[in-house]
């Protein structure tokens, strides 16, 4: 698990291009979206593309991506369940 | 001002934004468009009264083509298609305009042109109707084109207070002056 969590943070950082950033100034908890790292609309639908992508993950229901995207942590466990590449 | 040779864009545009202190949360997400033109607008903003009532006239050649390409290259192959979102919002090059605007709290009219060469008469008179009309107290006004590794940004702030007369003919003078400075440097 703790490799899926580094690889997210890298593929963040990347693809959402947080400059300045380094994996290890994100915690696993830190919240993504609001206080934490401070993503925006934008940056959700560039996670969900990501999920579908990368990890063979449709997210259709919004009220269910607010919840997948809380934190790292919470994000690698649905990943881990749900993944189908 | 800054100077840097040699360099490519994403390099020079970083080290310029940390040379003028350009602080604006979005900066990095932003496309090349929208990066140029809004650290050029920040360099004149900055050192100016906060005006909300600041109209922004932009004109280039390219458009949005750099954003363009990029999407277009998402999007071209069907069993991988995966359009960047953060790519597409930036497939028009009025978006640019709107990055100033929320950084600087603009209220006022705004509009983005496209033309084959910089267009001085088409420059002078949308600022000088918009300032005539009082439809705005002044308007940031200029030509900022990114065309792959070719780019360039002449902006200029027009107001009652300037010191340098708003004519046609002076807008004309001052940017073939920088442009003959940049090209000799």
């Amino acid at each position: 698990m703790t490799e899926l969590k580094n690889e997210l943070k890298e593929k963040i950082i990347d693809i959402l291009n947080l400059e300045d950033l380094f994996i290890s100034d994100i915690d696993d908890n830190d919240a993504l979206f609001g206080d934490g790292l401070g993503l925006d609309s934008i940056d959700a639908l560039e996670l969900i593309v990501m999920l579908d992508r990368d990890f063979g993950i449709q997210l259709t229901d919004p009220k269910e991506g607010k919840e997948v995207f809380k934190s790292i942590s919470v994000l690698a466990e649905y990943i881990a369940e749900h993944r189908t590449k | 001002m800054f100077s840097l040779k040699n360099i490519q864009f994403p390099h020079f545009i970083k080290a310029a934004a940390t040379h003028f202190k350009t602080d604006y949360p979005k900066f990095y997400k932003m496309d090349n468009l929208s990066k140029l033109a809004l650290l050029s607008a920040d360099i004149l903003l900055k050192g100016n009264d906060k005006n909300e009532d600041t109209a922004i006239l932009l004109f280039n050649r390219a458009s949005s083509l750099d954003s363009d390409r990029k999407h277009q290259a998402a999007i071209s192959d069907p069993e991988n298609f995966y359009p960047s979102p953060s790519v597409f919002v930036y497939t028009l090059p009025n978006i640019c305009i709107g990055e100033i605007c929320i950084k600087h709290h603009l209220h006022s009219e705004n509009a983005f042109f496209v033309f084959d060469t910089f267009n001085p008469k088409h420059l002078f008179f949308n600022a000088d109707y918009l300032l005539k009309q009082n439809k705005a107290t002044q308007a940031l006004c200029g030509w900022v084109d990114f065309d792959d590794k070719n780019y360039e940004a002449f902006l200029y702030l027009v107001s009652e207070n300037g010191i340098i007369a708003h004519q046609q003919e002076e807008i004309e003078r001052i940017y073939h002056s920088h442009k003959s400075k940049a090209t000799n440097d």
